[in-house]
C-alpha cells in the first residue's frame, strides 16, 4: 500500500513523497513507516504514543478519527495521506528564518 | 442574505451593467446574482500572497464592499507572489497599496480598510459587518482566531493554506458544515512547526489558491454550484494534481460541536505556545556577534565555521562555512571535531541555535551561535554578501 508523506515531512523520509509498504491497519502501517524512518515518530506521535492533534490521518479520503481509528483496517490498494496543519503563508515564507 | 433596503441600494446604473454585462448575460449570475454580488460584504484577513489575487478579482467581479486587514509594509520579497503590490508600492503600507489598485480595478466597490493586527480583542466587531471572511493568513494565532470568531458570529470563513508548492482550501464556519477546529482542535506546539529551511513558497501557489477562495465566495454569495464545505482541496502544484478529503462536523469540536467549551475569544497567543510563532524565538545559546568572529578570523584564531542551511541557501550566498543543514545534524556530527572551537550560522541565527543546543547536548562545549546569522554578517561585516 501508498503512504503520502506531506512537504514538510519529507525531510524525515529522505525527501520521499510515497513511502510503499506491507500493511493490514494503519497502526501497522504507521509502525512500518517510523520504523524505516526514526525521525518521523516524534514528528507525528507523543512521548505517550498517541498520534498527535496536528497530525490527521486519511485512509483514502476518510479520516481514520472517523472509521476506527489506528485499528482501521487497510487493503494493499488502499492509500494512507498524513496531514498535518501547515501555517504557510506569506507572513512564514517572508521571515522565513 | 440582504435585507430589502441593502437589495434596493444594490440596483445596478447603466455603467455598472455595461462592466459586468458578461456575468448578466450568463444565468448563473444574471441580474438577480450580479445585485447580490454588489450587496455582499467581504473581510479579507492578509493583503498578501492569498490576500492578492482574491481581493482583485472579488474587486473584479464587482463585491460591493471589500473589507482588508493587514498592517504590514510592502518590501521587496513580497513582490515574487503578492501582485497586488507594485515595485513603486515598497515601503508603503499594503492597506493603501491594495485600496489603491482595488479601486483602480472597480471604482464602483467600497474598501474598507482596516490597518491593524486581528485581535480577539476587535475581531467581533469587525466580523460583524461583514457576510463572508475570506482568511488569508499564515499563523496559527490568527487562524484559529478566525474560526472561532467565524463560528461565534455565524459568518462562513472561506479558507486556503499554502506550502512551498502546495495549498489547502476549504469552506468552514456554515452553518451545518465542519470548522477549522473540527480539522485540527490544536495547533502544533511551536517546536514542531515544519523547520523554517523547508520553507518558501512558489509564487503563483498562492496566485492558485487565492483564486479558488475567491471562486468559493462568489459560489457562497451566489449561493450557487457545490461549494468546498466539509471537503479539503488538497493541491500539489509540482504534480498538477488536486485531490480532495472528506471533512465532518465534529461533535466533540470544542468550538462549533454539541457541547462547546469556547463560548467567547480567547488569547490565541497562549493558546498556540508561549510565544505565538511570530514572535522570535529568544536563545539562551552562547552566541558571537559578526564583528568579533571576523576579528577573530582576520587575526587567524583557529575557528570551525559551520553552516546549517540548506544547499540551495548555500547556493544563494555563503561564508565559506561547511555546510551540514540542521535536520541531517544528528546524523553527521562525526564530521565535526569536537575539541575545536566551532561557530554555527544560519540565515537569521534561529536555526543555529538549534544546532548549538544539538551540539551542546552531545558534548560539544566549545560551539557558539553566529548572532543574526548571515543576514547579520551581511549588514555588519560584508554589505556586498546578499540578503534573501
Ligand atoms: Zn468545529
Amino acid at each position: 500500500m501508498k503512504v503520502l508523506i506531506p512537504t514538510p515531512l519529507r525531510q524525515y523520509t529522505g525527501r520521499q513523497s510515497t513511502v510503499e509498504l506491507e500493511a493490514g491497519s494503519v497502526d501497522e502501517a504507521l509502525c512500518e513507516l517510523t520504523t524505516r524512518y526514526p525521525e518521523l515518530r516524534k514528528q507525528l506521535f507523543t512521548a505517550e504514543g498517541e498520534l498527535r492533534k496536528f497530525v490527521n490521518v486519511y485512509v483514502n479520503d476518510e479520516d481514520i478519527r472517523y472509521l476506527e481509528r489506528e485499528r482501521t483496517l487497510v487493503k494493499p490498494t488502499d492509500t494512507i495521506s498524513i496531514i498535518p496543519s501547515v501555517a504557510g503563508g506569506s507572513v512564514a515564507a517572508r521571515r522565513g528564518f | 442574505m440582504a435585507t430589502l433596503t441593502r437589495a434596493q441600494a444594490s440596483a445596478l446604473t447603466n455603467d455598472e451593467i455595461l462592466r459586468y454585462s458578461r456575468h448578466l448575460i450568463m444565468p448563473e449570475v444574471g441580474m438577480a446574482g450580479q445585485q447580490k454580488l454588489k450587496a455582499a460584504r467581504v473581510l479579507c484577513i492578509g493583503a498578501g500572497g492569498l490576500g492578492s489575487p482574491l481581493a482583485l478579482y472579488l474587486a473584479a467581479a464587482g463585491v460591493g464592499t471589500l473589507g482588508l486587514v493587514d498592517f504590514d509594509v510592502v518590501d521587496y520579497t513580497n513582490l515574487q507572489r503578492q501582485i497586488i503590490h507594485t515595485t513603486g508600492d515598497v515601503g508603503r503600507p499594503k492597506l493603501d497599496s491594495a485600496a489603491e489598485k482595488l479601486t483602480g480595478i472597480n471604482p464602483f466597490i467600497n474598501v474598507r480598510k482596516f490597518e491593524t493586527r486581528l485581535t480577539s480583542a476587535n475581531a467581533l466587531d469587525f466580523f460583524r459587518d461583514f457576510d463572508i471572511i475570506a482568511d488569508g493568513t499564515d499563523n496559527f494565532p490568527t487562524r484559529y482566531l478566525v474560526n472561532d470568531a467565524c463560528v461565534l458570529s455565524g459568518t462562513p470563513n472561506v479558507y486556503a493554506s499554502i506550502f512551498r508548492f502546495e495549498g489547502q482550501a476549504s469552506v468552514f464556519a456554515t452553518e451545518n458544515g465542519p470548522c477549522y477546529r473540527c480539522l485540527y482542535p490544536e495547533p502544533p506546539p511551536p517546536g514542531l512547526v515544519p523547520s523554517c529551511a523547508e520553507g518558501g513558497v512558489l509564487g503563483i501557489l498562492p496566485g492558485l489558491l487565492g483564486v479558488i477562495q475567491a471562486t468559493e465566495v462568489i459560489k457562497l454569495i451566489l449561493g450557487t454550484g457545490d461549494p468546498l464545505i466539509g471537503r479539503l482541496l488538497l493541491v500539489d502544484a509540482l504534480g498538477m494534481r488536486f485531490r480532495e478529503l472528506r471533512l465532518r462536523k465534529n461533535a466533540d469540536c470544542p468550538v462549533c460541536g454539541a457541547t462547546p467549551t469556547i463560548r467567547e475569544l480567547i488569547d490565541y497567543n497562549e493558546f498556540c505556545g508561549i510565544r505565538g510563532e511570530e514572535a522570535p524565538i529568544t536563545t539562551t545559546v552562547p552566541e558571537i556577534q559578526p564583528v568579533e568572529l571576523k576579528a577573530r578570523l582576520d587575526a587567524a584564531d583557529d575557528i570551525f565555521i559551520l553552516d546549517v542551511r540548506e544547499p540551495h541557501e548555500y547556493q544563494i550566498c555563503n561564508i565559506g562555512g561547511h555546510l551540514i543543514p540542521l535536520g541531517d545534524l544528528p546524523a553527521r556530527m562525526n564530521e565535526l571535531d569536537s575539541s575545536r572551537e566551532i561557530v554555527a550560522h544560519c540565515r537569521s541565527g534561529v536555526r543555529s541555535a538549534k544546532a548549538v543546543t544539538l551540539l551542546r547536548q552531545a558534548g560539544f562545549g566549545k560551539v557558539k551561535n553566529l548572532a543574526g546569522g548571515i543576514l547579520a554578517w551581511s549588514d555588519k561585516v560584508d554589505p556586498t554578501l546578499p540578503k534573501y
